[in-house]
């Protein structure tokens, strides 16, 4: 028998690295960040002379800022200057030639997430021959989508097949000077995801990774646009249960959503990026910016999240909630596991009338990770009988980590209601004995006891992603507690 | 079935089991009494495999097993259960699922085949009857809001679905009125078969008037220091565990 500090110490002891040690010659920028840089990606991309003008005036903001500070996060200092911010995609060369190449650890993680063998290779970066199924696949699916006026490309398509839209909307959600994070990805975004719905339209399909697996080296200055037309729905899911490949440690996505009246946009993330060796060195820096504005009466925008990877995270799905009566959610589930460190949450901006909004957080920390929920709640003067219901539970497994949770209320209408609900657990040596004692071992007790506590968010998510999470959860959390 | 020799446990360093012998032959039932703190729920919770107490000597024979060497859900798989003086309470896991993860995990360590949705649904509909349990509490999170004494019931419906060898109930009759107590009582006294045993641990003889013991042992300072029949029990009832606790001391 072991006691659960000895599993404890055997899982921090346990490796989970990237196998493969990367020594390629990429067509490269020397590392380093000013106008040429920017120039440089631009005419790279064969931008218009508007959209170079944008990423310059975002880049003489970000030399003006400074990183934040308050995030309860702490890590080495990055040093811009040292990055590369253009790395052309990879030729077959220069990937791992097959899975045989790939760290059995992770090949072992992406067996029991069940990924099938194919979509392996794609996720480990192997060099896979010409054409693939899932493109193909893809390619049927947009031809589909463009039946019904729906535009779902790269944001680099975008700019040339729809640029009155991306000029339209590009920054009006989040700003280039919003933050640190922001203004850097402004002028330097390598690429990312566009959709249009028009007006009317039910985007039939839940826009997923899947479909756009064939774009998956977006890099690590994502930017994404969803625009919501009055009265359509749509669906779009982000990210990947397997571990991604990735050498760039810094990532700052920018997020932006866009529903006009009547309008429903849902997004769902399932992050489940490198942590971090058991010191926690060289796991990626998650810093996103991810907003999105209910501009017309009655429109809908709900944040779902599962978070697991990362070294570093910082990040905030928020909503402005402009029109009257539209509606903000956020339902979170955030993990913390070896020296992860988390710092998330949501804003929620109540700006028209009887707008309504909701948060539920579900904090997990295990091993020394730390975990914080930063929540803001604001209701403007003008949101008359605003109503928000935010609920934020933390669980604690094992006794080396932390759950600090921030929420941030502001309240400038009498007429708003409040409601706040917290709770902090530690998964309890009686809960895993009782399992125990009904035959079932410690491993799957402890996903059993974290999955009924994170059920509330799971049932907001698709269902094949609620089944993937789930897996996800099992194996981020495997030998946390003895 | 289950032999116990010498066994002794301590918690921080101080010895609660001093030398326990304990034997239980298939189809028998045993009582355990004895005063407030005599070593009676550690006896349960040792026999479980919780790791909370230091075993300091002596052994612990079930069937043909070393049950000290192993862990408490190989212990559970073999088919020793206990039904927890305080059930424990898992948020958002229902019931219904928890239940069959145990008995499935159970069955797999036996090499049976796994019982899927509809046999399993099938099978506890039968057993819910045994205990009289509501089937609402069946979609609820396992003890989440439950009553006391439904607590308890679900403890004998956990026990009617995995069916043990060796059931061993830690005061389950404790904070139950009488109609529950009897509930629970026809519960277990309708699993009692000729390879199946319990070990019931009681404060009071009322349970016993339900479940019928074949051997009543009294506990006191960690060793047992009385054996009899059901008579003793009585016994027990009317004088009190001091005239024992003295002649423990001799």
């Amino acid at each position: 028998m072991t006691t659960a500090t000895e599993t404890i110490e055997k899982f921090t002891e346990k490796e989970y690295e990237y196998g493969f040690v990367t020594d390629i010659e990429q067509e490269v920028l020397p590392p380093g960040l000013d106008e040429n840089t920017v120039r440089f990606i631009s005419a790279k991309k064969n931008e218009p002379e508007w959209l170079l003008e944008w990423r310059l005036q975002a880049l003489r903001t970000w030399f003006e800022m400074k990183e934040p500070t308050w995030p309860n996060v702490t890590y080495e200092p990055v040093d811009y200057q040292a990055i590369h911010y253009w790395a052309a995609p990879k030729s077959d060369d220069d990937r791992p030639k097959s899975l045989d190449e790939i760290d059995p650890e992770i090949r072992r993680t992406y067996e029991k997430l069940g990924i099938p063998l194919h979509e392996q290779e794609i996720l480990a970066g192997v060099a896979v021959d010409a054409v693939f199924d899932s493109v193909s696949v893809a390619t049927t699916f947009r031809e589909k989508l463009a039946e019904l006026g729906i535009i779902f490309c790269s944001f680099s398509e975008a700019v040339h097949n729809h640029p009155d839209l991306v000029r339209q909307y590009l920054g009006t959600v989040v700003p280039r000077r919003d933050n640190f994070f922001a203004a850097l990805n402004s002028a330097v975004f390598s690429d990312g995801s566009f959709v249009y719905i028009p007006k009317g339209v039910r985007c039939p399909m839940e826009l997923s990774t899947y479909f756009r697996i064939n774009a998956l080296n977006t890099g690590q200055f994502e930017r994404t646009l969803i625009i919501a037309d009055e009265g359509s729905y749509v669906s779009y899911l982000e990210g990947c249960t397997a571990p991604m490949r990735d050498e760039n440690q810094l990532h700052a996505a920018v997020v932006e959503l866009v529903a006009h009246e009547n309008a429903t946009i849902k997004y769902s993330t399932v992050q489940n990026w490198y942590p971090g060796d058991k010191e926690g060195k060289g796991g990626i820096y998650n810093f996103v910016t991810k907003r999105g504005i209910c501009e017309g009466r009655r429109s809908k925008i709900s944040w779902t999240q599962v978070e697991t990877g990362s070294a570093i995270t910082w990040k905030y799905p928020s909503c402005i909630l402009k029109g009257d009566d539209s509606v903000g959610e956020f339902y979170s589930v955030a993990v913390s596991n070896m020296r992860q460190q988390a710092d998330t949450g949501t804003k929620m901006i109540h700006v028209g009338e009887r707008t309504k909004s909701t948060i539920v957080s579900k904090g997990i920390s295990a091993g020394e990770g730390q975990n914080t929920y930063r929540g803001q709640v604001k209701i403007l003067k003008s949101a008359k009988d605003a109503r928000n219901f935010s609920q934020c539970d933390s669980m604690l497994i094992g006794d080396q980590c932390g759950a600090h949770t921030f929420p941030y209320i502001d309240v400038q209408n009498p007429s708003a209601q409040m409601e706040h609900e917290a709770s902090t657990s530690k998964i309890g040596e009686d809960q895993i004995f009782y399992c125990n004692q009904r035959g079932i071992d410690t491993e799957d007790a402890v996903s059993m006891i974290v999955n009924g506590f994170c059920k509330e968010v799971f049932q907001e998510l698709p269902m094949e992603f609620a089944v993937e999470a789930q897996k996800l959860l099992e194996v981020s959390l495997e030998g946390s507690v003895g | 079935m289950l032999k116990i020799e010498d066994l002794r446990a301590s918690v921080d360093g101080q010895e609660i089991l001093s030398g326990l012998n304990l034997e239980v032959k298939a189809g028998e039932v045993h009582a355990i009494m004895g005063p407030n703190g005599s070593g009676k729920s550690t006896l349960a919770q040792v026999l479980a495999g919780r790791e909370d107490y230091e075993i300091d000597g002596g052994s612990v024979q079930f069937e043909d097993e070393d049950l000290l060497e192993l862990s408490p859900e190989e212990r559970a798989q073999l088919g020793i259960f206990l039904a927890f003086q305080y059930p424990v309470e898992i948020p958002g896991v229902s019931n219904t699922y928890f239940l069959k993860a145990a008995l499935n995990s159970v069955r797999k360590a036996r090499g049976e085949q796994e019982l899927d949705a509809m046999d399993f649904l099938k099978l506890v509909r039968e057993k819910v009857k045994v205990v009289e349990l509501d089937e609402s509490l069946m979609k609820r999170p396992v003890n989440d809001g439950f009553s006391g004494g439904e607590k308890k019931r679900n403890e004998i419906f956990h026990m009617a679905v995995l069916e043990p060898r060796l059931a061993i109930l830690d005061e389950t009759d404790s904070g139950l009125d009488i109609d529950a107590l009897r509930t629970v009582a026809n519960g277990v006294n309708s699993l009692r078969s000729p390879d199946r045993a319990f070990v019931v641990i009681t404060h009071y003889q009322r349970l016993l008037e339900y479940i019928v013991p074949d051997v009543v042992h009294v506990i006191v300072d960690g060793q047992i220091v009385r054996t009899g029949d059901k008579e003793l029990a009585l016994e027990l009832e009317s004088k009190g565990y001091g005239w024992l606790e003295q002649a423990g001391a001799a």
